[in-house]
């Protein structure tokens, strides 16, 4: 349970920054997944649930923000859209394409009272 | 789900289920995503928009996009309830607040989900680095013969330079055994419930095995091809494990791992001649991947293969070495430089 970690992750710099602001309660909390990280939102949602039963997160909203993915073709020599990490360039299909957006796996904000 | 426009299942793909709608942004970008139904309806959409409506959209920033949205034949559409496929964050609580008017607040965190494991995984390498020790990480999926490869490879390098050894498995401390049999420090670490090994659990194991300065350190990560990539434990390389028994797609079906590793050991070569397996197409499609990638054919039950993996560990000892003799000799000509100031004053 990749994911369990992934959440556990999430609690833990979402209860720092509770403490740090004296909330009392977590309202929302905003995640940014890269289309292309190793992360399943929805099986992330699930764990997020579970782990925060009991915290100060306990019935908070969780906001998946999707970043689209994006990748430098090194035979184009440009940036190029990407949907999966390992596909082929768009325009000329080589695979060799280096991802530069769209792995990305962070805490963007909480909400808080 | 797709929180850009709302509408849209997760990643997981379960074959034969749900399709896919192409969708273009205000910007230019187009995504695709899989749209699953719960209630049973036709969908004839065809690629030409016959009748088409619009879906006006807000974005958590504030911008509204639109985009059109096309039918062709009859269907019935009991996307429940209509107003809640449009995920409109400018009238949540969250978005419309004014401070000062509400007790809720937000706050920006911007941090990475894997920010504690990296700051391990730092530690660790900075350690690593400091006393010229050579890490890496294996990982494949159960039964590639990883244990069995690290006790040859060990019986190889043993005489030459200390050892030690981390396993990770969910249970039992058979492979930690198998390990401390060839006469080398090995620790198990047990997970439990977990799937694979995090900077933390190798930090612990470190301040246990104590390693030896310019020594071999080599972790035998959770037998699991999808989690450990995602965790950096320290180590200078991950080393994939394919057994030419498993499929030749295995580096298309878990890219992740196969992207993360810097050298791949295709093993179990000895049985070749008995297996349909194209040894050229594996390597292809791992390439596909991950252009980087260093590939040794082995056997580490004959031990065809092994020497140029171990001559390639041998390599990166060197490396490491010879780093740490350049970094130490850097201090020192530094700290002579403050002491031959110290003494001109």
């Amino acid at each position: 349970m990749h994911e369990m970690s992934l959440a556990e992750g999430v609690l833990q710099l979402v209860e720092e920054t509770a403490r740090r602001e004296a909330a009392t309660r977590v309202k929302t909390v905003v995640l940014e997944i890269g289309r292309m990280s190793s992360v399943e939102p929805e099986a992330l949602r699930f764990c997020f649930d579970s782990v925060t039963l009991g915290s100060i997160a306990q019935g908070a909203e969780l906001e998946v923000v999707m970043v689209a993915g994006s990748g430098w073709c090194m035979v184009c020599a440009q940036t190029v859209a990407l949907n999966a990490r390992f596909e082929a360039c768009p325009n000329c299909g080589s695979y060799q394409v280096q991802a530069v957006s769209g792995t990305e796996m962070r805490v963007k904000e909480i909400e808080i009272e | 789900m797709c929180t850009v426009c709302g509408c849209g299942a997760g990643e997981t793909r379960i074959e034969g289920d749900g399709h896919a709608h192409p969708h273009v942004h205000e910007d230019g970008t187009v995504h695709s995503h899989a749209h699953a139904h719960g209630g049973d309806h036709q969908h004839p959409h065809d690629a030409l928009p016959v009748a088409a409506h619009e879906h006006r959209h807000h974005h958590a920033d504030g911008s509204v996009h639109a985009h059109s949205h096309g039918h062709q034949g009859e269907h019935a559409h009991p996307h429940e309830p209509p107003a809640a496929a449009d995920l409109d964050y400018g009238n949540s609580p969250a978005r419309a607040h004014v401070p000062g008017l509400s007790p809720s607040r937000m706050v920006q965190i911007e941090q990475d989900i894997l920010a504690k494991n990296n700051a391990y995984a730092i530690a660790n390498r900075a350690h690593f680095d400091e006393l010229g020790i050579f890490a890496l990480n294996l990982v494949s999926s159960p039964g590639s013969g990883k244990t069995t490869l690290l006790v040859k490879t060990i019986e190889q390098l043993k005489a030459t330079r200390a050892i030690s050894v981390v396993e990770g498995d969910q249970q039992t401390s058979n492979d930690a055994e198998r390990i401390r049999a060839t006469g080398v420090a090995a620790l198990q670490i047990n997970t439990g419930k977990g799937c694979h090994l995090d900077a933390h659990m190798v930090g612990q194991a470190i301040e246990r095995l104590r390693p030896a300065d310019e020594s071999l350190f080599l972790i035998e990560n959770v037998g699991n091809l999808v989690c450990p990539a995602a965790f950096d434990l320290g180590e200078r390389h991950k080393v994939a494990i394919l057994s030419v028994t498993e499929g030749e797609d295995k580096p298309l079906k878990y890219p992740d791992m196969f992207a993360a590793a810097d050298v791949m050991l295709l093993n179990k070569c000895d049985l070749l001649p008995h297996l349909d397996f194209d040894v050229d197409l594996a390597e292809a499609n791992a390439r596909q991947v991950n252009p980087h990638l260093t590939i040794f054919r082995v056997s580490a039950r004959s031990g065809e293969g092994l020497s140029a993996w171990v001559a390639w560990i041998q390599a990166g000892l060197e490396a490491q070495r010879d780093k740490r003799a350049a970094t130490v000799a850097g201090l020192k000509a530094r700290i002579a430089e403050l002491e031959r100031k110290l003494a001109a004053q």
